[in-house]
């Protein structure tokens, strides 16, 4: 990855117990959202992918709407021991040819839309690049990608969080205090990650985040 | 094979295992390999007839209804049946049970792909499910693979890897249309 990225972290909490979420869930308004819920509320029968923790309520709420949901949490994929090995330094990194070999593969399967969350903070930095990489080959042209990026405020110890869809423009934040944040993006690193995107769409919340739409 | 059935509660009554398979099937490549966790190749019939002809209990009446497979069975090949079935063992291969229900024990590991009336999945699942009418995935699930039915349960906890495709009236509701899509206009550049 660029050198502009900023890492909180040396390393992922790979290798470390894990621990429970939290039982409690706050609601956000999201506005990003919205206009995500519009486009896959237009019609029915979308290929739509979660990169997010599995969620019943995100799968209740996307299938209710007529999809087909593909659930893959990429975050927890990349702390699976059997793709660590030592790097240069003697610190554990993940090997991603073989990550992307296991995960992503959807044997010419097409999305129209893609929901990201906050993953890209909290994923080692080598398999960020290429996870979007991955991305862009499996959505359809024209099809919306939402994704959270942490502003600099945001601090070090912003907790990483599931998502869980509660109405159409309302998210329910948990967080989940395996994963630390690895990086922050601003909106030049933002749209150098998704240069091959036709479009993005930047909507600044309260809370230090950045929602972002991008148009395949 | 797994049913208990009335007239032959007695416990120990050590049927002959082929007496108990009227009602199902349990096709294994090879025959020999259903063994009991941990050893090699020993025959299927005492591990399960002490299965399905233990002495029924008030906390497991279940059993006189559903056949029970135990957690230290290791089934290799095709497992297929005709009343519903309860599995806390491994099984590496398919598991057919038409019209039936199965239910994934907190001990099951299936490497198999599954095809049941209905799926409730406690344990780990390596494999496609197709739920002609539910899936159900409990706190404790664990499964890569993909769900085909018509109603879908997930318990927060559970952990899923795969895809959902839920049908109606028997139909996938994403089918393999290609569609042209409008987004463009959604989403112009606002950075």
């Amino acid at each position: 990855m660029p050198q502009f990225l900023k890492m909180f972290r040396s390393s992922t909490t790979a290798g470390t117990p894990p621990l429970a979420p939290s039982q409690e869930r706050v609601p956000r308004r999201s506005t990003g959202f919205q206009e995500f819920t519009k486009v896959i509320q237009a019609r029915e029968g979308l290929n739509v992918l979660d990169l997010g923790p599995t969620s019943p309520t995100n799968i209740h709420y996307l299938t209710s709407l007529g999809h087909k949901i593909y659930n893959v949490d990429v975050l927890l994929s990349s702390m699976d021991p059997a793709l660590l090995h030592p790097g240069k330094d003697g610190a554990a990194t993940v090997d991603v040819e073989r990550f992307f070999a296991e995960n992503l593969v959807f044997r010419g399967e097409q999305f129209d839309a893609v929901l990201l969350w906050s993953v890209a903070d909290y994923l080692p930095e080598p398999l960020v690049k290429p996870l979007v990489e991955r991305i862009h080959s499996v959505m359809q042209p024209g099809g919306m990608l939402l994704g959270f990026f942490h502003t600099k405020d945001a601090g070090p110890q912003a907790p990483y969080c599931r998502y869980h869809i509660a109405a159409a423009d309302t998210l329910e934040l948990q967080q989940v205090p395996r994963f630390r944040l690895q990086r922050v993006f601003n909106n030049r690193h933002i749209e150098n990650l998704f240069h091959n995107f036709k479009s993005l769409k930047f909507f600044l919340a309260r809370d230090h985040t950045r929602e972002v739409l991008v148009v395949r | 094979m797994w049913k208990a059935r009335p007239d032959e509660k007695t416990p120990g009554s050590a049927a002959p295992a082929p007496s108990t398979t009227n009602n199902s099937t349990m096709t294994t490549m090879p025959a020999t390999t259903v063994a009991s966790a941990g050893t090699a190749a020993a025959p299927v019939a005492p591990t399960a007839a002490r299965t399905a002809y233990a002495p029924a209990r008030p906390a497991e009446n279940f059993r006189a209804e559903v056949a029970h497979i135990g957690k230290s069975v290791l089934i290799k090949g095709e497992l297929s049946g005709s009343e519903d079935l309860y599995l806390d063992g491994e099984v590496e291969g398919s598991v057919d049970l038409k019209q039936h229900s199965l239910t994934v024990g907190p001990h099951g590991r299936i490497r198999a792909n599954i095809r049941a009336r209905e799926v409730i999945v406690h344990g780990k699942v390596d494999g496609n499910i197709a739920g002609d009418e539910k899936v159900e995935l409990k706190k404790s699930a664990v499964l890569t693979g993909d769900i085909t039915t018509q109603r879908i349960m997930i318990e927060d906890g559970a952990f899923f890897k795969g895809a959902i495709d839920l049908l109606k009236d028997g139909k996938s509701q994403s089918g393999d249309h290609r569609r042209e899509l409008s987004f463009s206009a959604a989403a112009g550049s606002n950075s």
